[in-house]
């Protein structure tokens, strides 16, 4: 059954983990200020996951780069290009080596705590699969709920 | 070439580095002169107290021919709210290699990734300490011929005892088998044990420092440092917990190596200073060689294979 009607350009992002659609909003960083239009469908039946939420984003293609901050929450998310209501691109996630720029440590004595220093935000991916990630400067371990609070 | 963390130089390199610091010897007790660093300068950045790290460094290249700048005095630009991007921006420009102190976690990275200059971590937060670590090998090789395979018990504030952190990542990747010897409120952070045990190295952790003594090669014992507490009240829960006097060691290896990075507050009794077990005075002594060493290997200048 379709919850919400089929977008003629943009983004779908299906199979999404129950729950963490919120999560994926913030990392791109959709918050209600911008004039595209978003339908968001959650804990919604799946044949393949049991049960998933949908982010429908219109009129707006999502970069690799932005897609792969996906990695940290809905790391098997399906990601699908729409041009005139055709999948025109499947897209993967990748979680690359270093997330740079989209969190800050959550360590509270980090030197980067300090928010006049200028230089660039760096977590590295110690793993992917259980999930590791650590500050590059300060070594200290940050889990993806505590990434997600303290996004860029 | 920066040195940050212990994994910044391979197995080979580490030993590398105790083979010149040994060459050294000479040099750091002034028998030899050796100007190897003749017209470099090297930038002392202590923005939290220390003494023997900042007089050893400061020692190492003095004896060696070059000039030291120590700027403790930074922190009247930190209190101005000046950036350690900046600070470094004009560190960069006066010295050609700098040795940082700083009381954040990740700050010599950070200090690293600013500027081009070699950057040496002198200690970060309750982060890393590997020129520390670089002297308590080369300690343990003078005591026991050798860093590898040793029983090694490490006491007392793991969790921000910053020498520990690095020395346990050495040790392991060297093949010791690791005791950890805290009470539960300062146990080693569970990152550093993970990367431990991940190394294959067989770690276990217990609170009973008396019953690891007879098995021991080394024990390494640490301050419980009070300027780490975020509260008095936890610093007065476990201040003084362990103490090791002589009689704690009738059971000990006559090789058993006690070791300390200074200063001590009660945790090793003055009735050990005369036995065979102490060697934390030598210990301290040592950081000017393997610093002498590391100077030189950061700056790319040879150590003559004879030094006279």
């Amino acid at each position: 059954m379709r919850r919400v009607s089929a977008i003629c350009n943009g983004t779908v992002i299906d199979h999404i983990p129950e729950g963490r659609a919120v999560h994926v909003m913030r990392m791109l960083h959709i918050d209600g200020t911008h004039s595209n239009p978003i339908s968001l469908v959650m804990n919604v039946p799946s044949s393949k996951v049991g049960r998933k939420d949908v982010l429908k984003i219109e009129d707006r293609e999502l970069s690799q780069g932005e897609l792969d901050r996906l990695a940290l929450v809905a790391p098997s998310a399906s990601i699908a290009i729409i041009r005139n209501y055709r999948v025109a691109e499947k897209r993967q996630i990748e979680l690359g080596s270093e997330l740079i720029d989209i969190a800050r440590c959550s360590f509270f004595n980090c030197i980067t705590q300090n928010r006049n220093e200028p230089l660039p935000h760096r977590l590295k991916v110690i793993s992917s699969e259980p999930i590791e990630i650590r500050c590059a400067y300060c070594g200290m371990s940050q889990s993806v709920d505590e990434i997600v609070e303290s996004l860029v | 070439m920066d040195l940050i963390t212990m994994d910044d130089l391979t197995n080979d390199e580490s030993i590398s580095l105790l083979e010149d610091a040994m060459k050294l010897m000479p040099v750091a007790r002034g028998l030899t002169h050796l100007p190897l660093l003749e017209g470099k300068v090297l930038g002392n950045l202590f923005f939290e107290n220390s003494t023997r790290t900042r007089l050893s460094f400061e020692t190492a290249m003095k004896r060696l021919g070059g000039e030291v700048l120590n700027l403790s005095e930074v922190g009247s630009s930190v209190k101005k709210g000046e950036t350690l991007y900046d600070t470094m921006q004009m560190i960069e420009g006066y010295a050609d290699i700098a040795v940082i102190r700083h009381p954040r976690q990740g700050a010599a990275q950070y200090a690293a990734d600013a500027v081009e200059i070699p950057i040496l971590n002198a200690g970060d937060g309750a982060g890393n300490h590997p020129t520390q670590t670089l002297l308590d090998l080369f300690t343990i090789r003078q005591g026991h011929g050798t860093i590898e395979g040793l029983r090694v018990v490490l006491v007392g504030d793991l969790r921000y005892g910053r020498t520990v952190h690095s020395l346990s990542r050495a040790l392991s990747r060297f093949g010791a088998s690791l005791t950890l010897v805290s009470p539960e409120s300062l146990m080693m952070p569970q990152e550093i044990v993970r990367d431990l045990k991940s190394d294959g190295c067989d770690v276990s952790e217990t609170s009973d420092l008396i019953s690891t003594l007879p098995s021991a090669d080394v024990v390494y014992m640490t301050r419980i440092q009070r300027e780490r507490f975020p509260d008095e009240a936890e610093y007065e829960k476990v201040a003084g917990i362990y103490t090791l006097n002589s009689q704690d060691l009738t059971s000990s290896h006559s090789n058993m190596m006690i070791m300390h990075p200074l200063p001590r507050v009660n945790e090793i009794h003055a009735s050990i200073d005369s036995t065979s077990h102490a060697w934390y005075f030598k210990q301290a002594f040592n950081g000017v060689p393997t610093r002498m060493a590391l100077l030189c290997r950061s700056l790319g200048v040879q150590i003559p294979e004879v030094i006279n």
